[in-house]
């Protein structure tokens, strides 16, 4: 401050000093509006169903906010149980933002289908994140989302996006603090890279294992193994894993205790 | 007087030397709060068997100053929650207000004020985020303390970026780094909240608040602990922490004067 | 020819302290087929008789869902409901996103009502041209509010609006103890009872011409709520029946009797 007043030039005429032009420095914004809640979530799709995973813990640096903070939800459905509802959505990274992003995302799902009568596919849910998130390009939701449920044809579908609203439809994605610990994984067992058939030739001649849709009971397993070892490995990741599997029956929540270290 | 008009009422320059006229600037990018002012430290809170104890001492820091020794951090909603605030405390008697008026706008309705403590934890969520969401934040953690719907406990935090998250124990501040570790390990998650009474709650929060008390050099002893039952909000604003025992600071070594 | 002077905009009493445009207002309310309401100590209902404009269109709608724990039926300009029911719409779907809660049935409706007022008291605009029966739940129970285009609003035991709406009102007035201590299924089959009774002889109420909106409160109790429930169509069959199967049954006791 003393140096700021000491730029000013000095001038003895009575009352000038009052409209001299002061230079004012731009300020450095030192709030910072965004913080990492840690976690991780996790999703594959089946012949016809879909699952979304997320550990429940919340972290703020190295303190534990909370062991029980979900990161996957319904959108659409009928009240705060979620009953009705025909699609998931995981959110991870700053759980501030994940939170608006669900709300808003179940608000249009429900707005959807109070002017249209029936409810929001898939598909168009997809595309309607992906623009909403871009609405923020400049002042970005920061979180990784995932969005599951069954297409028109009834086979499970995954939208996976980046913070911008960058989207694909996936067989599989990993997102949050211990996705590059899950991912090579996933690309091991769900889309069987590195993968050969047995015999079939030498070196390059070597046949890839062609990847198939996978049966529910493989897929809850491959999910339950994937954080067990994530948890090992990253201390973001921990607590609980809320498991999130959606069918043609319903949805269905399965929750398992995860080391708690 | 003279004839420039403008700077009448203004100190002389020849007396006082040029007006630093930086302050009514109007150029140049607006300013928000970058940083709070006068704080509060931590808030601490457990929910027990049919209720929620609350606790934060009566301190406002301006900087390292113990500036006001007797502000009441605990505030009452409408006989159904009780909310703590750590961090600015202009920015707390702003939402105070707030809620006031939220208060008196809720009880026009036929039914009275039918808002919960989770309902205002939603709102107060929704508030700190917006205002987080425009880089003109309310420099505040807060714990919100009460009901919920089911009339089962509620307890959750919200802060000033707008994160949310619940859990049977909760503390902000230097609390979440001295208090968390003793409420865990008095209470820990494999014990039922049924096991835990109201006079357990209680103890446990006095105990944390002593170790803050000789550990956190922004806190007081003098303290407000506010209980909600069924039965209603009990608020105690004017209590002291008693039986203290400095005995252990001779053995601390490391970070300090020493003779040693 | 008498030339009424008073009724040019919505915002000029007549010397006797009527506001002629108002009044037309209500007049169109009266032209809407007939909607009939009515609450029990668990439940709110709505039934509706739906008209099609002519025998090739489709049927109008005259229930609407506002969120789960509430709805609403129309009887007038079908057009300007659709306003008032995005409104409401909006305003429910806030009340979720601010405070996480299902607004109060009492408070969104005086929201309708101040808005309604407001066409009534500045130039150049136009009081809605409908009426409301608004049925929904809260922490307080079941409530049914009865809304007119004046802006007024009155909570009701059971209400009809629309067209011969008078003879439910009848049916209601007479059969009110019953209808209070009634259950369920049974509130739903005095509202259609209540809503046959506004026919004409050549009319009766079928899967087509029938709309019913019912809420309540779930038998778990603790505040749980059964969402708002929306029959058209094959789902009304059980609940003509019923009707009818009642009816049939009155009629034997009243053989017996004589």
């Amino acid at each position: 401050m003393m140096s700021f007043m000491g730029n000013q030039p000095h001038n003895e005429a009575v009352g000038y000093s009052f409209s001299q032009p002061t230079y004012v420095p731009n300020k450095e914004h030192s709030f910072y509006p965004y913080t990492d809640n840690g976690g991780s979530t996790l999703g594959i799709t089946g012949a016809d169903f879909a699952i979304l995973a997320g550990d429940t813990r919340s972290v703020a640096g190295y303190n534990i906010n909370s062991r029980y903070a979900p990161k996957v939800f319904k959108i659409g459905g009928d009240d705060d149980t979620g009953e009705g509802a025909h699609i998931l959505l995981s959110v991870v990274g700053f759980a501030a933002d994940g939170q608006a992003l669900k709300e808003r995302l179940d608000a249009v799902v429900k707005m959807y289908k109070y002017q249209h009568g029936k409810s929001m596919s898939v598909r168009a849910c997809a595309q309607r994140l992906s623009t909403i998130l871009y609405q923020k390009r400049f002042f970005p939701y920061y979180v990784h989302a995932i969005l599951a449920g069954l297409d028109e044809e009834g086979k499970g579908a995954l939208y996976s996006y980046d913070p911008v609203g960058s989207y694909e439809r996936e067989q599989c994605r990993a997102a949050g603090s211990a996705a590059s610990l899950i991912m090579p994984f996933l690309d091991n067992q769900v889309n069987f890279k590195n993968q050969y058939i047995p015999g079939s030739g030498d070196g390059h001649a070597l046949e890839p294992k062609k990847p198939e849709p996978l049966p529910r009971e493989t897929v809850e397993q491959l999910v339950r193994d994937a954080f067990t070892s994530a948890v090992e490995r990253h201390i973001e990741v921990g607590d609980g894993l809320q498991m999130i599997v959606i069918t043609q029956n319903g949805i269905e929540e399965i929750y398992t205790p995860l080391k708690k270290d | 007087m003279n004839h420039y008009p403008e700077i009448w009422g203004r100190p002389r320059d020849d007396i006082y030397g040029p007006y630093n006229s930086s302050y009514l600037q109007t150029t140049g990018p607006k300013t928000y709060t970058q940083s709070p002012a006068v704080t509060g430290t931590s808030v601490i809170a457990v929910k027990f068997n049919g209720g929620v104890a609350i606790v934060a001492d009566n301190l406002a820091s301006y900087g390292s100053l113990a500036r006001f020794t007797d502000v009441k951090r605990l505030r009452v909603f409408s006989d159904s929650a009780v909310i703590g605030f750590s961090g600015d405390v202009s920015d707390m008697q702003y939402i105070h207000r707030l809620l006031g008026s939220i208060d008196i706008r809720e009880n026009y309705s036929t039914h009275g004020n039918m808002l919960n403590a989770k309902n205002l934890h939603t709102y107060l969520s929704k508030v700190l985020y917006k205002r987080r969401s425009e880089f003109n934040p309310l420099w505040n953690h807060l714990l919100v303390a009460g009901f919920d719907e089911d009339k089962n406990p509620f307890l959750s935090s919200a802060d000033l970026l707008g994160t949310t998250y619940s859990a049977p124990h909760l503390a902000t501040g230097f609390g979440a780094h001295l208090a968390i570790p003793i409420l865990r390990r008095l209470f820990p998650e494999e014990k039922p909240l049924e096991e835990i009474t109201k006079e357990h709650a209680e103890a446990a929060l006095r105990e944390c608040l002593k170790v803050l008390w000789y550990r956190d050099a922004r806190s007081l002893d003098k303290y407000s602990m506010a209980v909600i039952t069924a039965e209603g909000i009990e608020l105690k604003e004017d209590q002291v922490i008693g039986a203290q025992s400095w005995a252990f600071a001779e053995s601390i070594k490391g970070y300090g004067a020493q003779i040693n | 020819m008498f030339r009424n002077n008073y009724d040019n905009d919505a915002v000029t009493f007549s010397p006797q302290g009527r506001i002629f445009q108002v009044e037309y207002a209500q007049e169109a309310v009266k032209q809407g087929s007939v909607v009939v309401g009515l609450v029990n100590k668990t439940h709110a209902v709505l039934v509706g008789l739906k008209r099609n404009a002519e025998e090739l269109s489709s049927y109008q709608k005259k229930i609407i869902e506002i969120d789960s724990h509430m709805g609403i039926a129309i009887a007038g300009l079908a057009s300007d409901a659709r306003v008032l029911s995005n409104y409401m719409k909006q305003q429910s779907l806030g009340s979720r996103m601010t405070y996480g809660r299902p607004i109060p049935v009492d408070r969104i409706v005086t929201q309708i009502a101040d808005r309604a007022q407001t066409n009534t008291q500045h130039y150049g605009k136009r009081p809605y041209g409908v009426g409301l029966l608004v049925a929904g739940v809260d922490e307080a129970g079941p409530h049914l509010f009865e809304f007119q285009p004046s802006g007024m609003i009155h909570e009701m035991l059971a209400c009809a609006i629309g067209a011969r709406s008078q003879m439910a009102r009848t049916y209601l007035e007479r059969n009110l103890e019953k209808i209070t201590n009634s259950t369920r299924d049974e509130l739903i089959s005095h509202g259609l009872r209540a809503l046959k009774e506004t026919l004409s002889q050549d009319k009766e109420l079928t899967v087509d011409n029938t709309s019913v909106g019912v809420v309540g409160l779930a038998d778990g109790g603790k505040g749980k709520i059964e969402s708002f429930k929306h029959y058209e169509g094959q789902d009304l069959v059980p609940l003509l029946e019923a009707v009818e199967s009642g009816e049939a049954k009155e009629e034997e006791t009243m053989e017996v009797d004589s």
